[in-house]
């Protein structure tokens, strides 16, 4: 119970000293709504770029066409030699025939339907498919290979080139974004250290008193990382309100997409609630990081 | 046991300064002893090592029961419990009023309010500041910053009062009164007083046990004594 007490009357000395030493508070705080408003900017990008990596990597999809002459022991035996490769999703692998996709393409268009419709089966110069998922999207050029390799499988396409480099810009601007929030992270660590290190060499003689009248390390130190645990909080606030209205704002105005329908922005609800509470907690926890490194440097107990 | 014991203790600072040299001394529970001595004598360093302010180099200093030297620095705010400190400077906290300053000990051990305003009070009365506690520091004369330090440093009851010159800077007729006070707290509470002091008047008057320091050894060491560090040094 006493050290609760204590707890709570540092919670109050902690946030009381933000207000009493409010022009150096107020640096500090401007200074990690810059940091943490880039960090938000950073981590929306890369949300965002995750999100539709996945979803184009989910939506890719080897085709293998199946040669003409092939007969339906030789579609079983591919069927067998698919089901022997590891990257490939099972559960996903779908076998058309070409009476099949015929079929399909003349339900779609009516020019496909007049046209097709005077083909017989011996006429139709459309192959089998296997429509393939993978697991791993990084392994597909490969898997395409083997499959290519597989007997009486003619062709196999998965958009190759496009999708590569689509992939690959896309990793690339997540790292740099995950870079950038690493690195604006610890420029606001860096901020916080030296607030409170000035809040503390402001108040050395108020420390010196604490500790001869028999303070104890938790008692002098935990007001402190209160302190910078508070100045972090308030820095997120104009953060968090710039994603909650910037990102709605930003979503409706793009209509849900950059650029073309296939690049779709993650929906605001609940995305902004979660954004919120991570860069709040990152506000709070690089404020505690900072202020528990300063005491520990500077209090010097 | 004694309450303090110093067994051959000597300490050098980190400059070659050497304040005490092979220093034995021994005080009892509720004594009232000076400590004189020249501008350099090793005084101030004494009552820093019996507050753990400073470590002895080599030897003992037991305080309660407590050597000082085997402290670790975060345990040393368990002796600094144990007892009361009073400044020349005060070292009262400038933005709390009368009554937080007594009551900050208190508070930082993490007592309920109710248990604090009581011992608060108490304190305050034993040195007649009941009627100032809502005032601040800035607004106390001296004489009366240096009762409020006395009744921050007996709020929790203490069994030693260690005073580092707390008539310093005080004119002789607040001296006096305070002299008054620490009395009654050494007379009526059995509080064991060590204060070091450079006042001559205080000393005579006193009539208590006197430690003559002398380049950091024991030059005397008298029942009711007398001020003499001019004739020795």
């Amino acid at each position: 119970m006493r050290a609760f007490r204590i707890l709570i009357r540092s919670i109050n000395d902690g946030i009381r000293s933000v207000f009493k030493n409010f022009s150096l508070s107020m640096a500090s705080i401007i200074c990690s709504t810059i940091t943490l408003i880039l960090v938000a900017v950073a981590m929306v990008i890369s949300a965002n770029v995750d999100n539709f990596t996945k979803e184009i990597e989910q939506d890719l999809t080897i085709v293998a066409f199946v040669d003409n002459q092939a007969t339906s022991d030789d579609v079983e035996n591919i069927k067998n030699e698919l089901s022997q490769i590891n990257n490939i999703d099972q559960s996903q692998t779908i076998y058309k025939s070409k009476v099949e996709i015929k079929d399909e393409m003349r339900a779609e268009s009516n020019i496909f339907d007049a046209v097709m419709g005077q083909w017989s089966d011996e006429d139709n110069p459309l192959k089998d498919t296997f429509q393939i998922k993978v697991k791993d999207i990084e392994k597909i050029k490969e898997t395409a290979e083997e499959i290519q390799n597989i007997n009486n499988i003619s062709t196999v396409k998965y958009g190759e080139g496009m999708v590569d480099q689509m992939v690959n810009a896309f990793k690339w601007i997540e790292r740099i974004a995950y870079g950038a929030v690493i690195a604006l992270i610890l420029v606001t660590i860096f901020l916080i250290i030296n607030t409170i290190k000035l809040t503390i060499f402001s108040r050395q003689r108020e420390i010196g008193i604490m500790r001869l009248v028999g303070s104890s390390n938790f008692v002098i130190k935990t007001p402190f990382i209160i302190e910078g645990m508070f100045l972090g909080l308030l820095g997120s606030i104009i953060p968090i309100l710039l994603i909650v209205f910037g990102y709605t704002y930003f979503y409706d105005f793009s209509s849900g997409y950059i650029f073309t329908p296939l690049i779709q922005l993650i929906k605001p609800f609940p995305f902004i609630y979660y954004a919120s509470i991570i860069v709040a907690l990152i506000g709070i926890i690089v404020g505690m990081i900072g202020s528990a490194s300063a005491s520990k440097k500077y209090l010097k107990v | 046991m004694k309450f303090i014991k110093i067994e051959d203790c000597y300490k050098t600072y980190k400059n070659g300064v050497t304040a005490t040299a092979g220093l034995n001394l021994e005080i009892d529970k509720g004594e009232f002893v000076f400590i004189i001595g020249a501008t350099g004598c090793g005084k101030s360093t004494l009552i820093k090592m019996l507050y753990r302010e400073e470590k002895p180099t080599k030897g003992k200093v037991i305080v309660g029961g407590i050597d000082v030297a085997k402290l670790r620095n975060s345990k040393v705010y368990k002796l600094r419990r144990k007892l009361g400190i009073v400044f020349q400077d005060f070292k009262l906290l400038p933005k709390l009023n009368v009554y937080d300053n007594v009551a900050y000990p208190l508070t930082s051990m993490g007592l309920k309010n109710k248990e604090i305003k009581p011992r608060v009070i108490k304190a305050l009365d034993l040195v007649g500041l009941k009627e100032k506690m809502r005032s601040y520091p800035n607004e106390l004369s001296a004489g009366m910053q240096q009762r409020v330090c006395i009744a921050r440093a007996m709020v929790n009851g203490p069994k030693l009062l260690i005073c580092d010159e707390p008539t310093g800077n005080l004119d002789p007729e607040t001296s006096k009164e305070i002299m008054e006070v620490l009395n009654q707290i050494n007379q009526e509470l059995g509080t064991t007083i060590v204060m070091v002091t450079h006042d001559k008047d205080i000393v005579n008057r006193m009539k208590k046990r006197v430690i003559l320091l002398d380049n950091g050894v024991l030059a005397s060491d008298e029942m009711k004594g007398k001020y003499k560090v001019n004739e020795s040094v």
